[in-house]
């Protein structure tokens, strides 16, 4: 196990070697100055000196990289042009909005998508079926920002049972901290319920058909017993690994979201950063959540194991 | 394994069969064609000049004049939205063609030679590891809001996903006799690969090729939606909806009717994905939740 544990830790350097060689040419493959192009049209020749010197754009382009690679293992992200705060710090100061979106949101689409993809399977060819895979369809299909616009009309401005907008920290109360998370978490689960439920569909049905689960019926297994012992057991590695996959996605929807509900997290801050050409923040911000992708799968490769004794590394 | 998952009366019948005989694709495709129409017919259908402003007409409500209303400029709803579609179905197609070009010719080397396999999917899962928006905005950040720009920041990410669906078959491929005993009776190379080898990817590129148009449009309007898409002046779906931010709580039907086009094209483009997944290959069924 340890030793499988180092070998993917391993595995996970040319990675994200290949995501910092990319985020670093990124900047310096575009055509023109990147001095210019970060500071936009309107720039004195004194800002263009002074962003090529924080960028050190006047080195050759290998001291560049290793000066910048150097910096990064030392979990120096480097600092942002605009308002001269280290990005680790302003990533820091957002991260809290964000990870409380993304982790009610993966929770609720859990509890949702996962009992819906079972039903479905176990009702394969009803009209229960066909309205969950209608549901996920419709759920690949509807931008994330269009389903928060129409929740906030609807509770929010015609019903008035939850603010338009906003964020409060958990810490200052469980009632407020709620009626702000409610919208945004449902808006951005619909897509990730969608990618589950069928998930957890293709992959209940294929268990359904295995000789274990006629003979778990056969010897008079309760329907929910089969369902949920037998078969979502052995059906639970696709649909754990799926949400690993999904976590590019998720991380999408937030910045998305943050934008729709003016929520103040890293999408918001990640937008701002190029509205205004940041650079520095938007190359944290793309090897931060590579970085996270990588871990969380991870992560999900070893939690196989809980779902299936036979598999040991 | 199991066949449950296959319509069984399906099965028998010509391919192109159940494609006609299920109503929801019938539905998916008329819908889908209709918003294509006229969307190319757009300059001769539009009431009104898509880009002109006419301060005077600020965010009027829907009347005979202006069916969908006008917004925070002036301009006609209804023919921005009509413009619009020629915009995202561009970038739709654009980058499934393109992203499906790179990746087959990508995917056929890397799947064929071992040695170069492991660098050329070490780039890729590093590619895949970058949130799609993320990296999309900051391509448009950096080289400017044109529509090549977007078509490639949207394009980028969906390359490594066509790599790893063709290499996958090229990896299957190349074992199966036929591959061994064209390289036995000394085929060359490009033909083995051109001749044997790609012809396996078809079907699953055809569906691959709908989900990535379908995605393209989505991101396209995820990204003017954000402000990191086309020039805001040029009227795409995205556009519309991300000028309508502003007066969202005057006129919410800003974001409503062109969210309705945009969930309306990608819906039936999903939808005949679907359908033509199930008809070229039945086997993809079982990984439908993976995409």
């Amino acid at each position: 196990m340890l030793g499988y544990i180092i070998r993917r830790i391993l595995a996970a350097v040319p990675v994200m070697g290949c995501v910092a060689v990319f985020v670093f040419l990124l900047l310096r493959l575009t055509p023109g100055d990147p001095a210019a192009i970060i500071a936009g049209d309107s720039a004195t020749p004194e800002q263009l000196e002074r962003i090529r010197a924080t960028l050190g754009l006047n080195e050759p382009i290998y001291v560049q990289f290793a000066t910048w690679v150097g910096r990064l293992l030392h979990g120096d992200l480097g600092v942002s042009l605009i308002s001269q705060i280290p990005v680790a710090q302003m990533i820091g100061q957002r991260l809290e909005p964000s990870l409380t979106l993304a982790i009610s949101t993966i929770l609720l689409s859990v509890v949702v998508a996962v009992p819906l993809g079972v039903l479905a399977a176990w009702k394969q060819g009803t009209w229960i079926d066909r309205v969950v895979m209608a549901f996920c369809v419709l759920g690949f299909s509807v931008p994330v920002f269009v389903v928060g616009y129409v929740l906030i009309q609807v509770f929010a401005i015609d019903l008035k049972w939850v603010p338009v907008q906003g964020f409060r920290s958990i810490t200052r109360g469980f009632g407020p901290f709620f009626e702000r998370a409610v919208l945004p978490t449902v808006a951005l689960s619909f897509i990730y319920i969608a990618l589950i439920a069928r998930m957890t569909r293709a992959s209940m049905l294929e268990v359904l058909g295995e000789d274990y689960v006629r003979t778990a019926r056969a010897k008079g297994l309760g329907e929910t017993k089969v369902l949920l012992r037998h078969a979502l057991r052995n059906a639970a590695v696709p649909v754990v690994t799926v949400i690993g996959t999904g976590f590019t996605l998720l991380i999408s929807g937030v910045v998305v979201t943050e934008s729709v509900f003016n929520i103040p997290g890293i999408g918001r801050l990640t937008v701002d950063a190029v509205l205004a050409r940041d650079f520095p923040v938007i190359q944290g911000m793309i090897l931060l959540t590579s970085g996270l992708y990588v871990a969380v799968n991870l992560l999900i490769d070893l939690s196989y194991t809980l779902f299936d004794p036979r598999i040991r590394y | 394994m199991t066949d449950q998952a296959l319509p069984a009366a399906a099965r028998p019948r010509p391919a192109w069969f159940s494609l006609v005989a299920s109503p929801i694709s019938v539905i998916a495709a008329v819908c889908l064609g209709l918003i294509i129409i006229v969307s190319l017919l757009a300059p001769w259908l539009a009431p009104h000049d898509p880009v002109q402003l006419v301060p005077a007409n600020r965010l009027k409500p829907a009347s005979a004049a202006y069916l969908l209303g006008t917004d925070g400029y002036g301009r006609d709803v209804l023919s921005r939205i009509l413009y619009g579609g020629r915009i995202s179905l561009l970038i739709g197609v654009g980058s499934a063609i393109i992203s499906i070009g790179f990746g087959l010719a990508i995917g056929l080397v890397a799947g064929f030679f071992r040695w170069l396999d492991a660098i050329v999917m070490r780039f890729m899962d590093a590619l895949m590891a970058i949130p799609s928006i993320l990296l999309a905005i900051a391509v448009v950040a950096l080289s400017g809001a044109s529509l090549s720009s977007v078509l490639i920041a949207i394009t980028l990410p969906e390359i490594p996903r066509v790599v790893r669906l063709v290499r996958a078959v090229v990896l299957s491929a190349r074992e199966e006799p036929y591959v061994e005993a064209a390289i036995s009776v000394g085929s060359s190379l490009p033909k083995i690969l051109w001749r044997h080898i790609m012809p396996n990817t078809f079907a699953p590129l055809i569906v691959q090729g709908t989900y990535i148009c379908a995605a393209a449009i989505l991101t396209e309007a995820i990204l003017s939606f954000l402000g990191a898409g086309i020039n805001p002046e040029t009227p795409s779906w995205g556009n519309i909806m991300a000028e309508g931010r502003a007066y969202f709580q005057v006129k919410p039907s800003l974001i409503f009717w062109p969210g309705l086009v945009l969930s309306v094209a990608i819906l039936s483009i999903n939808l005949l994905g679907d359908a033509a997944r199930d008809v070229l290959d039945p086997r993809m069924k079982r990984r439908e939740g993976a995409r």
